[in-house]
């Protein structure tokens, strides 16, 4: 019998390694990188800058409509609401963009990945509020249709994100899987989708603050929401609860934005 | 559906002269590509004896990586027949087939974001063995590929090198005890020291298992010191010759085969032959410790040396001193330990060159078993032992077949039939 290798086999520089941050998994994990330390700092200056509004509102500088609206009951509703459309459409968002991108990566569809992503970019590219506005003609001014036109916004990064996840995996993985026998299927769950997930979850984190920011428009057709704040603001002229509404928006992508990492964290495969 | 506890597939090829590989055939095997002028590997006829290890070699893009893949139906054949242990493996379902046939493919292609031991236990998992079996089995492949389990069972590829993520790359395709291994240029991503040491500890485990490995590479000299025979390979997997390295070396084929060689066709001869096996080892005068100089001198006059190897009481050589430097001692032999330029019967020519031309007598002493001297070898006869061995005949039975052509693909239709 041999004796075992001890570490002596230098390192080779290219091998593939996808990227392992040094140190990781080896107590790393309470380590605070830069990265890391944005998830601490990140919700606690949310959370500062919703204290100092809720102290603003309380000291009573305003009056009128805008105080009636700023009550905790009806900015924790309308952000409640704002939450459901967000994640309503994200749920679609999500069955639409994975599965398609998936499907987009298999070797006999590869090509259409093209043409597909195109029209995915004509919904991103297209005015927000113009998308709303006309969907809303089309379909009238509700809940649903709101979604719809998050939905056509918010799939292209989950798309893109899955399609270039899945095609930054290694092929030569992809390659040895099938070489010991797995099938198809299984090399995409037991390989491909755990290596793709970091840049899925990053296109998903995206989609998500861009839904949360557009989700506020939904309230220019009657689809609730913290931009009934601005759409008032606007129509009474009222500067200051305009500015709360969007102050609000703002807070509440960042805290989204903040729980997309926390989930990109946990959910990062061990060993990449 | 094979049962939960026999590893034995259809591909088992067992036998009981310790040969655990199987034999493998390609007959007329074709792949071409739609638009695409020529064939990639135009009609291929290959005989693999089981139980060695048979390497591809030729130039980039002449075939031989789409070769092996068409063993294991990677690549399926446009035309033609591959047999493993006389069973048409086209008739196999790919997947099935792929899980008894090792896959090595370079810089191991071990998953990142799964630890060692369940890189190991893939195969074995997906032909339902039983947990424990499975963490029995790698434990035992990672020692026999010279890891240890308890320190690297749990790692995962990014914290380990280069050379150690190609040993677990090994012994995930050893998992399933599978009769053939493929391996496709698996020593590419390494640095040179490490591929020596991967090479060396590959051809112990080969001496072990005795698989059947079919290795692609396109590093002649890995080809010469890896195989037991060498199919060198041209445009569209052309089989321009197909021989031992030694005959290769000797005898290359065509001036494509000798380019390939490269130069120092003769100096790659050297790594094949073992200074044991040269019957050009000879008898000095050896002296004990204690031994009267005088005696001693007397005697090496006599058969004309003129120097002589000190023996320690066990017989290991201990010293090579000149006569004079003897008689400068006094009237008997000192115990005394010098450095003694000496190598084992085992080692290969080229190592005892190398030690030879450090020497400064031209020759070096030749150990056997415990470190025992057997004999000197000097620069001269060792040139005579290598000019003679350039003849060299190709002792190694019934010569296999291969060919592109309707005669290579009879004679082993011909074979299987039989």
């Amino acid at each position: 019998m041999s004796t075992p290798v001890q570490a002596q086999e230098g390192r080779v520089p290219g091998a593939r390694t996808q990227g392992a941050p040094a140190g990781r998994g080896r107590g790393g994990r309470l380590g605070l990188r830069p990265g890391r330390r944005r998830l601490v700092v990140q919700p606690l200056a949310v959370l500062a800058a919703l204290g100092l509004f809720a102290l603003w509102v309380a000291t009573g500088e305003i009056t009128g409509t805008a105080s009636a609206l700023l009550t905790p009951a009806t900015v924790v509703s309308l952000t409640l609401e704002h939450l459901e459309l967000t994640l309503v459409a994200a749920v679609v968002v999500l069955l639409i963009g994975i599965p398609l991108g998936i499907f987009l990566t298999r070797p006999r569809t590869r090509r259409l990945a093209g043409p597909v992503v195109l029209v995915a970019n004509f919904g991103q590219a297209a005015p927000a509020i113009g998308l709303v506005v006309l969907l809303a003609i089309w379909l009238g001014a509700q809940f649903s249709t709101a979604v719809v036109a998050l939905v056509a916004y918010g799939v292209l990064p989950v798309l893109a994100g899955t399609i270039t996840g899945l095609q930054g995996v290694d092929q030569r993985l992809v390659e040895a899987g099938r070489g010991m026998g797995m099938t198809t299927g299984a090399v995409l769950r037991r390989v491909e989708l755990p290596l793709a997930v970091p840049v899925m979850l990053s296109g998903v984190r995206t989609a998500l603050v861009l839904l949360v920011g557009t989700a506020t428009l939904a309230a220019f057709i009657n689809g609730g929401g913290l931009g009934e704040l601005i759409t008032t603001g606007i129509t009474l002229d009222d500067t200051l609860l305009l500015a709360s509404g969007a102050a609000l928006v703002a807070l509440l992508a960042l805290l989204v934005d903040w729980a997309g990492r926390v989930v990109e964290e946990v959910a990062r495969p061990r060993g990449l | 559906m094979p049962d939960s506890t026999a590893s034995a597939g259809p591909l088992d090829g067992h036998r009981p002269d310790g040969v655990s590989g199987a034999a493998i055939d390609l007959v007329g095997v074709t792949k071409s590509y739609p638009g695409q002028g020529g064939a990639a590997v135009d009609r291929i006829s290959l005989q693999i004896p089981a139980g060695e290890i048979v390497m591809l070699v030729g130039p980039s893009g002449c075939g031989k990586t789409t070769t092996l893949k068409m063993i294991n139906r990677l690549i399926e054949p446009t035309s033609g027949t591959i047999t493993i242990d006389g069973r048409d493996v086209l008739s196999l379902d790919g997947d099935e087939l792929r899980r008894q046939i090792g896959y090595v493919i370079q810089a191991g292609g071990l998953f990142p974001h799964m630890s060692v031991a369940t890189n190991v236990g893939i195969v074995p998992g997906m032909l339902r063995w039983e947990k424990k079996r499975i963490a029995e089995r790698t434990d035992e492949l990672l020692e026999l590929v010279g890891l240890d389990p308890a320190k690297y069972r749990d790692r995962y590829p990014g914290e380990l090198s280069g050379g150690q993520q190609q040993r677990v790359g090994v012994a995930r395709a050893l998992a399933a005890d599978p009769p053939v291994l493929l391996m496709d240029e698996p020593f590419g991503a390494v640095d040179p020291i490490t591929r020596q040491r991967l090479q060396d500890e590959l051809l112990r485990i080969q001496d072990e298992l005795r698989k059947t490995i079919v290795c692609v590479t396109h590093d002649f000299d890995e080809a010469v010191k890896l195989g037991d025979r060498i199919v060198v390979l041209g445009e569209g997997a052309r089989v321009v010759q197909y021989d031992t390295p030694a005959q290769v070396l000797a005898h290359p084929a065509d001036p494509f085969v000798e380019d390939f060689v490269g130069s120092g066709a003769a100096l790659k001869a050297l790594t094949l032959t073992r200074v044991g096996e040269l019957e050009a080892l000879q008898e000095t005068t050896t002296a004990r410790v204690g031994d009267a100089v005088a005696d001693v001198v007397a005697r090496a006059r006599a058969v004309g040396d003129a120097a002589a190897v000190v023996l320690d009481d066990r017989g290991r050589p201990q010293r090579w001193p000149w006569l004079r430097q003897l008689q400068a001692e006094g009237d008997v032999v000192l115990d005394r330990v010098e450095d003694v330029l000496s190598v084992d019967r085992r080692a290969t020519l080229n190592a005892a060159l190398d030690a030879m031309l450090g020497s400064r007598y031209g020759g070096v002493v030749v150990t056997g078993k415990n470190d025992v001297y057997e004999g000197v070898l000097f620069l001269q006869t060792a040139i005579d032992a290598v000019a003679t061995t350039r003849g060299g005949s190709g002792d190694d039975g019934p010569v296999p077949v291969a060919g592109n052509d309707e005669d290579a693909a009879r004679a082993l239709a011909g074979e299987g039939a039989s």
